[in-house]
Parts: structure tokens; sequence; C-alpha cells
């Protein structure tokens, strides 16, 4: 199926992905932060599917928007922030930091304005991506030449889970 | 109007990579620096697939990965934080100095 309006939808959710991402770093209260990065989060799943990447918008509204950030939620239940919310928001160096971080942007897209290898990948069409078969050519991918790779998240994330564990237990 | 190419979405990742950082750099709130990483992993997943755009599957299982790595680092994460609130009664970066003399 050919896309519709590809131009609009784009600037509309990168709109919104933006939106949010500045809306995180600038609230005070740290559950307003917590929704608008759930926006940007949906804003991004929407932008994966005008990639054609399903499989991959998918996971990141059921694991992202439901898994992470319902534990940031938790945390932040049980952390007391109201004492963080009347403090001082920003450190001392934050003009130095937002120069920086400007300076990285700017970096970033000339190096994308100039890359040669990046305009010659434009120039081919592009990867002809299923649209119908994705999940299962990614699971293709994913148990074949990925297999180890995989076999070695499975490892970081027990590892993860025991470590999250010891961390916020009172006593092992 | 122009089509969107590769291009433009790389560049929306750039911008999402710049405001990370910028929260990663100058809050002083632990829970929204992690929400902070979170943004500069969602550009990098961004990259990931736009390049899988032009060149192949293989970005998209890229970003699976990383998303692993996130839900990993946000579990990790948020446990030190819960054993550091315990300890100190303090959410602010710049007062976890127990490690230094």
């Amino acid at each position: 199926m050919a896309p519709v309006a590809t131009t609009f939808f784009f600037y509309l959710l990168s709109a919104l992905a933006l939106m949010g991402g500045v809306l995180v770093i600038t609230r005070r209260n740290a559950v307003h932060s917590a929704l608008a990065l759930i926006l940007t989060l949906l804003a991004l799943a929407g932008i994966y599917l005008m990639l054609y990447a399903p499989f991959v918008a998918g996971v990141q509204i059921i694991l992202y928007a439901g898994g992470i950030m319902v534990l940031f939620l938790f945390v932040i239940m049980l952390v007391n922030l109201e004492r963080a919310e009347k403090e001082k928001q920003f450190n001392k160096q934050w003009v130095i930091a937002v120069l920086a971080s400007f300076a990285l942007g700017i970096l970033f897209v000339e190096i994308l304005n100039r890359s040669r290898i990046l305009h010659e990948l434009m120039q081919k069409p592009s990867a002809q991506l299923a649209e119908t078969s994705n999940t299962q050519q990614i699971g293709i991918v994913l148990y074949g030449n990925y297999m180890f790779a995989f076999e070695i998240a499975s490892l970081l994330l027990l590892v993860a889970i025991v470590g999250a564990v010891v961390m916020a237990k009172k006593r092992i | 109007m122009t089509p969107i190419t590769p291009i433009h979405y790389l560049i929306l990742a750039a911008a999402l990579f710049a405001l990370g950082t910028i929260g990663v750099l100058t809050r002083r709130n632990v829970v929204i620096v992690l929400m902070s990483i979170e943004l500069i992993l969602n550009a990098v997943n961004l990259n990931l697939v736009a390049f899988s755009r032009m060149w192949g599957l293989e970005g998209q299982v890229f970003s699976i990965f990383v998303i692993t790595d996130a839900a990993a680092e946000a579990a990790v994460g948020l446990g030190i934080l819960i054993a550091f609130f315990r300890n100190k009664e303090t959410v602010n970066v710049d007062e976890v100095d127990l490690l230094k003399w």
C-alpha cells in the first residue's frame, strides 16, 4: 500500500516527539516528565510505522510505553519527590551543558549533510522491506544470524533482574 | 513540499539526542536524568530504523537489542536510585558523593 500524506504525518509526529522531549527535560514534577516521555515514545512508534517497521513499533509501545514507563512511575511513587520539587532543578553548569549539547547537535547535522556514503546510499532505491511479513523476517534474522547476540541479551536481562533485586532489597 | 527522505529522520534523531544530552547534563533529579537517557536511546533507535529503511532488516533487529538494553538499564538504575534514596533521603545527582573523598 502506498503511504498517504507522509510529509504531513512526519512533521506532525516529529513535532509531537520534540515537544515531548522538551517537556521531559523542563518539567519540575517527575510525573509530568514521565507522561511527556510517553508522548515522545508513542510519536516515535508512529514514525517507526512510517518507516515500515511495524514490529519495532509494537515493541516500542508494549515494552517502552507499557513496561519501562510503568517502572518509572512506580519508582516515582515509591520515592518521595516532594522535597526535590521545591529545590533548584538545574545544576550550576547548565549554560555550558546546553551550549555543548547544541554544538553536538550541529556536529551531527553537519556530519549527516556531508557524509558521502549516506548520499550514495540515498541514490540507491530503498531496501525492499516486506510489509506483511515484517515480524516473520525479523524473527528469521534474529534467530539466524544474531542467535548468539540474542542469547547474550537474555543473559544481560537475567543479570539486570538479579542486580535490581539486590539493589532495591533492604537486607539481602 | 519536499518529500521525506531518510535524512529527515536522521536529523530528527539528532535533535532528540541533543535534547537528551541537555537533560542528562543539566537536571539534578535522578529520575529525570534516567528519562533523558531513555530519550537518547530512542534517538539511537530512530537512527537504526531509518537506516534499516535504506539498508535492510538488520537495523530493526539492532533496535530491538537496544530496547532490551534500555529495559535492563532502567531496572538497575532505578534499583540504585531506591537504595540511594533509602540511605540519604535525596534524589539529587550532585548530592551523590559517597565515593568522593
